[in-house]
Parts: C-alpha cells; structure tokens; sequence
C-alpha cells in the first residue's frame, strides 16, 4: 500500500511538468496579454510595451519558462498581474469556498443519489424507477446556470428563504480563521456564523449537485441491477439470511465500486472549480477566479491554479483508489 | 454490540465537531452585526485591486477611496466642476504655472495626525521622486497620463513630469508649480489618485515599497491593508475569502459626520446575480444597472438613479487599413448612413443623447454649432459615388461580453449600424472579439481595423479629457496624421486663462467635424440603484457617489 501511494505520488512530477509546458505554451498563444487587460481603454501603444517588458513577456518563451520553473521548484507560483498578491494567497482564500460548495453539492448528492438509485433498481419498472431514471436525464440536461437562477429566483427572490449571493451575511463580522467559514463559526463557537455560512451553501449546493446527482442515480442504479442477478445473491436468500442483510451486505456493497469511482471523478471535477455556479451566486471559489483571469490573461494565476488543481484532482482520485479496499475486501491496492 | 458504519460516521462527526469547538479566539466586537438599518451592503462589480488610490486606476479601487480618501479638489456634487475639499481655495499666479491653495484647518487623519500643507507636499513628492517599480505604467497610471514624467524617468517613454515642486508656505498654504500651463490643472487634481494620505501611515505601512521583481510586482501592506485618509469613513476590513470590504465611520470627520456606521463593498460579477441580491435583501444598492433592468427596478419601488450622461460612446474610423477611409467623402457619407436617433430611441436607457460632439454637453467648450451629419442614405450613396467607392467593404470590430457605461449592449448597437451601412451599399465584415484583451488590442493597434465602437468616460470635468485624449496626437486607432489639428491642440492645452481655453475647445469641436475622423454616436446615462427604504446619495457623472450622506428612511 505505502509503495503504491508513494508510487502515484512520484506519478505526478511528469504529469505536472508535462501541463506545466502544454499550459505555458497555450497561454502564451493566445492573442493579446494582460497589458490590454491591466490597462483598458486608456493604454498607449508605449505603456503596453512597458509593461510587456515589465512583465518580462518580450523575453523568448524558452527563457520565460526557464524562470518559472526555477521559481515552481522553490514553490513560489509568482504574483498575480492583476491583483499583485502571491498566487498561493489568493489560492488559500478561495479554495476553502470551492471545497465547502464541493462537499455540499456532493454530500447532496450522495445522500440522495445512492438511496434513490438503489430504489430504482429494487423498484425496476416501476413509477419510481420510471421517475428517478427520468428524474436524472432532467438533472443531467438542464444547464447549472439556468438551474441557479430559478433557484434563487424562487427560493431567495420569491420566498426570501435563502441568501441569493455570496458566503455569509457580511453584517455578521465573523471571525476568519481557515476560510473554511462554516469550520471558522465552529472553532470560534461563532454559532450564527457558522449557521449562516450553511445557509449560504444550501441553494448553490443543490445546483451544484444536480448533474453528479442524476449521474450516481443512474451508475447506482445499473450496478445494482447488475448485482441483484448474481448467483452470489440468490444464495444469500436461499441460505435464508433476512432482506435487510442481504441488500446491506451484497447487494449494496458490491454494487458500490463503480459509484464511488464514479463520485471520485466528480468530486475531483467539482474541487476544480464551478465556475458557472460560484459566478451566479457570487461565491468566492477558484473557479469563478480562473474564469476572470482568463479574460484577465493572468498567465501566474491560471498556471499556479491549474496545476495546484492537478494535484488535488490526483489526491482525490488516489483516495478513491484507496478506499476500493475498505469496501471490497478482494481489491488489493499494489 | 457494534456500531454500524453510519452511526460510527456521525459519531466521528460529532466528536470531530466538538474537538474543534472553540478551539480559536473570536475576534468579534461587541455589538457588531447589530442594526442592519446603520448597515449598508453594495453590490459592485469587482472586487477593488489596491487600497492606496495613487496605485489604482480600476473603478472599484477609486470607489472605496472615495469615501476613505479627499482630494484637494473635489467635484461639485452630482456634477463636474472643481469645489472645494482640503483646500478652501486656489488660485494660479501670471504665469499659470503655479498655484496656490489655502488647506482647510482642524483636519485629521484617520491615525490622528494633522493634514497640513506639509503632508500635501509629503504625498505629491511621493509620487513624483517615484523610483523603481513605482514607475510602471500599471503601477501609477493616473500619475503618468496627467503629470507624463517623474523626478527621475526610469523609462525612455516617458516625458517630462508636469509637476515641479511643493512649497510649504505656512501650515495651511501650499503652493504646486507646474514646468507649463496645462489644461489638466486644477481639474485633474480632483481624481482619487490624488488623494491625501496621512505621511505617518505612508511610512510606518512602506507605501512606496513597491518591491518584488519587473514581472512580480508585489504592493506594500500600506496598499493592502492600511490606507488612511482623512475621509468620512474608515477602512476597517477586506474579507477576500467573502468578496466582501468594510469602511466604517470616522467619528472624529472635520465636516458633517457619516450618517451609516457601516458601508460594505460586496463583489458581485454577474449582473443578474446583482439584481436578484437587491430584490431578496442581499444588498441595498449597486452600480452598472443593466439599461433593461431600469424601468423594471423603478416600476418595484427601488431607488433608481441616473447620472448625468458624462461619456462618449464613437464609430472609429482608421484611416490607415483602407485608403478608401481616408477620403472625407466616404468618412461623410459613413456619417450620414448612420441613424443614430434610431439607435439612441431603441437602444440605449431613457435619457440617452445623440452626440454631436465628442463630448457631453455637460463639459465647458461643447460647441453646438459644428457640422452636422443628420440622417441621410441618398446622401450617403452620392457621396460614396462621387468618392468612387461604391463597392465598399469595411472591416467593422464590435467587442462580446461586456457591457460598458457608454456601451451597453455592443451586438445590439453593431446589428443597427451595421444594417444602416449595408442600406447606403456598404459590405460590411463582421468582426466580433472578446473586449479584454483581444478587442482593445485589435482596434487600438495595428491598422486592420476599419470600424470599431469605442468610447471613453471623463475622468473629470475638462474638454481635453476627452478630445485630447482620442484626437491630439498620431494614434494606430485612428490611423490618421492631421499636423494642423494636433498643432491646435497643443495651443489649447497651453492657454492658461480657462475662458480663453473654453473658446479653443469649441474651435477644436468644429475642426474635428470637420475632418470627421469618426463618428460621435451617443452620450449615455448610466444608472445605479439603491434600496427602496435608502435616500441621501446624489448620483454623480463621474461615479463620484458619496455614501457619507446615505441612510435609511425610518
């Protein structure tokens, strides 16, 4: 196990190298840089040049990528050109937002997903079943941003229930430790922020969730199905064992290796930022950021962040490797 | 017996929740998060870049610097012209090079040092023996577009600084001479770049390290975290992580103390996102009002208020791709195909102004009486056909998502203009670009542009603002070389006495129509809304709101 974790980490230097170049490369070819963006309307064709050579944009790319490097391999991903703060700061700002909005979208998702599947499955052809799988083609078709706006259109603008934008009520004056606010309300036993901070998350969440939801709908529900025709089942009720333990013990947990490799890769496309979601409800995530410094062409932040992103998407997929073991004895990890 | 998994998860929850409980030092004040009704919460667009406004040049920074900051100009009240802020008065000498303000007395900073003439002459030598870094253009813009160059010019490009010196003449007088008249002072002295900084705070927070490397421009903690003027409010908090920037109220203001204890700053890109934050309660008020969301919002109560239109938004042509574009017939005929009214009836929000000039008619030196260009596609069509040019094909640039003051839907105004100029025979190459960076540097550069929309919002209240800045020397936009325009620019800038100026302005308003390098479409008022139950704020041409005076109708 510890060889294989190690093996998958030392994985991830080419990986990263190898975006690392495709990422310089691409950003650097796409037409204007962020002397245009810094400058607006009001730039001259000698103010622009400035700041290239300021920005050291007018050096060969070979040299440009030499010096970043030299800086990734000190873990300093630069400054920022349009805010002048350090990449990593501003990455430690608002990655907690995109994690909290990931693992509310997911939990959702999960929650409902997994059980409703399951009884899709039990209920083939059923009104249920007819539901759910018609249920989740709706929640795979309809478009995240369509889905935020009438959300909030009733649930915040309508009925006045939810919070339309933002993390937590700016009046409240929390108390910022980690950024993880609804964390931060419970270490500084700041009750109401971290009650607010739930709140917030609450209409985003169910956006967030709606596609990953309709999808481990229907992997749970194929799995499953799949599943109940073993011979391994049949036994298990002809030994006599009661519905309950059956459907726990191997029904359930046999079907789970597709969905939770299925949630992996979710989470992981999720942590890399909702950008559509955080723009609608102002949510201060990474995604939303990468968004703006794409039009901003602010190469040091799409480049920290992206391969910040990489890793975390291979440490969560390396997670989900990991646990294929605690659900399914059999799956050695080597 | 044992627990099954999901109770052992939540038990884990539940420990894992407890352990942490209380764990941090809240660093809550008592009482805050108290009455919403002394709170106000607005919706901006961005979120600022820096704190220190001689380091910005981005709406967002200058609107908080506004309410933190003063200058020693400021513009009247919901309109353009100088009045008083820190100096009570000012008056040039013969010369128009050197001026005198007498500073207002009993004025504090916000760490409870003295603004004096001494401090005004700490900040503008700040700027001016600027080194280093501090000298890029994206550093201290508003500097080098007003004042051209510093003590000590880093950079070849850079030309000599308009500012010369600061005399203390006594505690409350400062003189600031200037090494030639120039039509930017004293109006440009109201912009927030100049604001007045307290010169304990500038050193104690290092203002002017700006340290790192050319292309790892980092700012000093003073930019970020401790900006201190001498402003109705103070800056108390910049919550990155909740898109969120506090200012709360100077209690100890030399004028009428701010009427809200608490004004918030919360970024909300997205415009629909913004309307639906004012409709559930979120926010009490935001800028950049879509033009179609204006009659809706009134129409529910909410306090809507125009500016005054004190913008320009312009068909450029460039004369340089097409030799076709450099004959005035086929320039005129352009003009005469365009039915502007059309645009400005069906486009733009209710108060929106044909243009006849390159600037408002807000702005001293607006000459109505200069060659018009009415509505005319017979006229049109003789005129290309006595340039020769009747089977014209014109490249026309229109930028995709954005949305700007003067310009607020640019597919909507090219689909008009476009159909206009294919009407009077015109083929037209549609060119559609994305406004940040590829737009700007495709129609500003370069000379493969023929027709673009641009547009400009003035700064402050003078003429040049605006024409100087399009039209007073060679420019890739344009593409034109017009030595006798750009001789009576530099004539007007120079001339001291600013009635005279105005009259120069006005010839320089004909000669422009004259030689029509493009086509001034309209003025348009942009609009900012405020809670229904929030009174007290003057909307201001340029977006110089004052929130000391908002408060909540009991």
């Amino acid at each position: 196990m510890f060889r294989f974790i190690v093996r998958r980490l030392l994985q991830l230097i080419p990986t990263l190298f190898g975006l690392s170049i495709l990422l310089f490369i691409w950003l650097r070819r796409l037409p204007g840089g962020p002397e245009t963006a810094i400058l607006g309307e009001r730039g001259t064709p000698e103010m622009r040049a400035e700041i290239r050579r300021n920005l050291g944009l007018d050096e060969p790319i070979l040299v440009q990528y030499g010096r970043f490097v030299r800086r990734m391999l000190q873990l300093d991903l630069g400054t920022s050109t349009s805010t002048k703060r350090a990449v990593t700061t501003e990455f430690l700002e608002r990655f907690p937002g995109t994690v909290e909005l990931t693992v509310t979208g997911m939990i959702i998702a999960i929650g409902v997903g997994i059980p409703l599947g399951y009884l899709a499955a039990r209920k083939r052809g059923r009104m249920l079943d007819h539901l759910s799988v018609g249920g989740s083609l709706i929640g795979i078709c309809i478009p995240v941003f369509f889905l935020a706006y009438v959300l909030k259109a009733i649930f915040a603008e309508n009925l006045g229930w939810f919070p339309a934008s933002g993390r937590q009520d700016p009046t409240i004056g929390a108390t910022r430790v980690t950024n993880f606010f609804v964390l931060d309300g419970l270490m500084t036993r700041e009750w109401d922020a971290a009650a607010d901070a739930v709140w917030h998350l609450v209409l985003p969440g169910l956006a967030l969730a709606s596609i990953p939801l309709a999808i481990i709908v229907r992997i749970t529900r194929a799995s499953v199905l799949e599943v109940l025709n073993e011979d391994f089942v049949r036994t298990a009720e002809a030994k006599g064992l009661t519905e309950n333990t059956v459907r726990r013990r191997h029904v359930l947990r046999n079907a789970m290796l597709p969905v939770v490799t299925s949630i992996g890769l979710l989470t992981g496309g999720l942590l890399s930022g909702a950008v559509l979601t955080e723009t609608v409800f102002a949510f201060s995530g990474i995604g939303a950021f990468v968004a703006d410094s794409i039009s901003q062409r602010d190469y040091p932040v799409l480049m920290g962040f992206i391969l910040i992103i990489a890793v975390v998407y291979v440490l969560v997929n390396l997670i989900v490797d990991l646990s294929y073991s605690l659900i399914d004895p059999r799956v050695r990890v080597r | 017996m044992r627990a099954t998994r999901p109770k052992a998860a939540i038990a884990a929850v539940a420990v894992a929740a407890l352990a942490v409980a209380g764990c941090a030092e809240s660093d809550r004040e008592e009482g805050s998060g108290g009455s919403k009704k002394d709170t106000l919460v607005f919706g901006v667009a961005g979120d600022p870049k820096v704190l220190d406004p001689s380091l910005a040049s981005d709406g967002e920074s200058l609107r908080v610097a506004r309410q933190v900051f003063e200058t020693l100009l400021r513009a009247e009240e919901g309109g353009t012209k100088p009045s008083p802020g820190l100096a009570e008065s000012w008056t040039p000498d013969s010369t128009g090079t050197v001026w005198t303000f007498k500073l207002r007395s009993g004025v504090k900073f916000h760490d409870g040092t003295d603004f004096n003439a001494e401090a005004v002459c700490v900040n503008f030598n700040r700027w001016y023996n600027a080194k280093g870094l501090m000298q890029s253009p994206d550093v201290t813009a508003y500097w080098q577009d007003v004042m051209g160059g510093y003590a000590q010019n880093e950079s070849p490009d850079l030309g000599e600084s308009l500012f010369k010196s600061c005399t203390v003449k006594d505690p409350t007088t400062v003189d600031l001479a200037f090494t030639r008249v120039s039509s930017k002072i004293p109006a440009a002295l109201m912009l927030p770049s100049f604001s007045i900084h307290s010169p304990k705070a500038l050193e104690e927070y290092k203002a002017s390290d700006v340290t790192g490397t050319a292309e790892d421009i980092k700012y000093p903690p003073y930019a970020l975290e401790h900006p201190t003027g001498t402003g109705p409010f103070k800056f108390k908090g910049w919550d990155i992580a909740n898109k969120t920037l506090t200012i709360e109220r100077n209690e100890d203001y030399w004028g009428e103390k701010a009427k809200l204890k608490t004004l918030i700053f919360k970024t909300i890109s997205d415009e629909n996102a913004r309307k639906q934050a004012l409709r559930s309660g979120d926010i009490q008020g935001y800028d950049l009002v879509g033009p179609a969301d204006v009659e809706p919002l009134k129409g529910e109560g909410f306090n809507m208020l125009t500016r005054p239109a004190f913008n320009i938004l312009y068909l450029a042509i460039n004369q340089k791709g097409n030799p076709k574009l450099a004959d005035l017939k086929v320039r005129q005929a352009i003009a005469h195909a365009l039915n502007r009214q059309a645009l400005v009836d069906s486009k733009l929000p209710p108060g929106g102004q044909v243009a006849v000039n390159f600037f408002p008619d807000t702005v001293e030196g607006w000459n109505g009486d200069v060659t018009k260009y009415d509505y005319n596609p017979e006229k049109a069509k003789q005129l290309l056909a006595e340039a020769g040019a009747a089977n014209l094909t014109l490249r026309f640039h229109y930028p995709t998502e954005v949305t700007r003051p003067y310009m607020p839907n640019p597919k909507d105004l090219f689909e008009l203009l476009s159909a206009d100029l294919q009407a009077v025979g015109i083929k037209i190459e549609p060119i559609p670009l994305k406004w940040s960076p590829d737009y700007l540097n495709a129609t500003t550069s370069g000379d493969k542009h023929d027709l673009h929309f641009l547009g400009w919002t003035g700064d402050y209240g003078d003429g040049y603002n605006f024409i100087g800045t399009f039209f007073d020397r060679q420019k890739d936009e344009w593409g034109f070389n017009n030595p006798e325009l750009f001789a009576q620019f530099k004539d007007a800038d120079s001339t001291a006495d600013p009635a005279a100026r105005v009259e120069k302005y006005k010839g320089l308003n004909k000669s422009i129509m004259d030689f029509l390098p493009g086509v001034p479409i309209s003025h348009s008022p942009p609009a900012i809304v405020l809670g229904k139950d929030v009174t007290g704020v003057t909307a201001s041409p340029l977006t110089d709101e004052r929130f000391a005076t908002a408060e909540f109708k009991s």
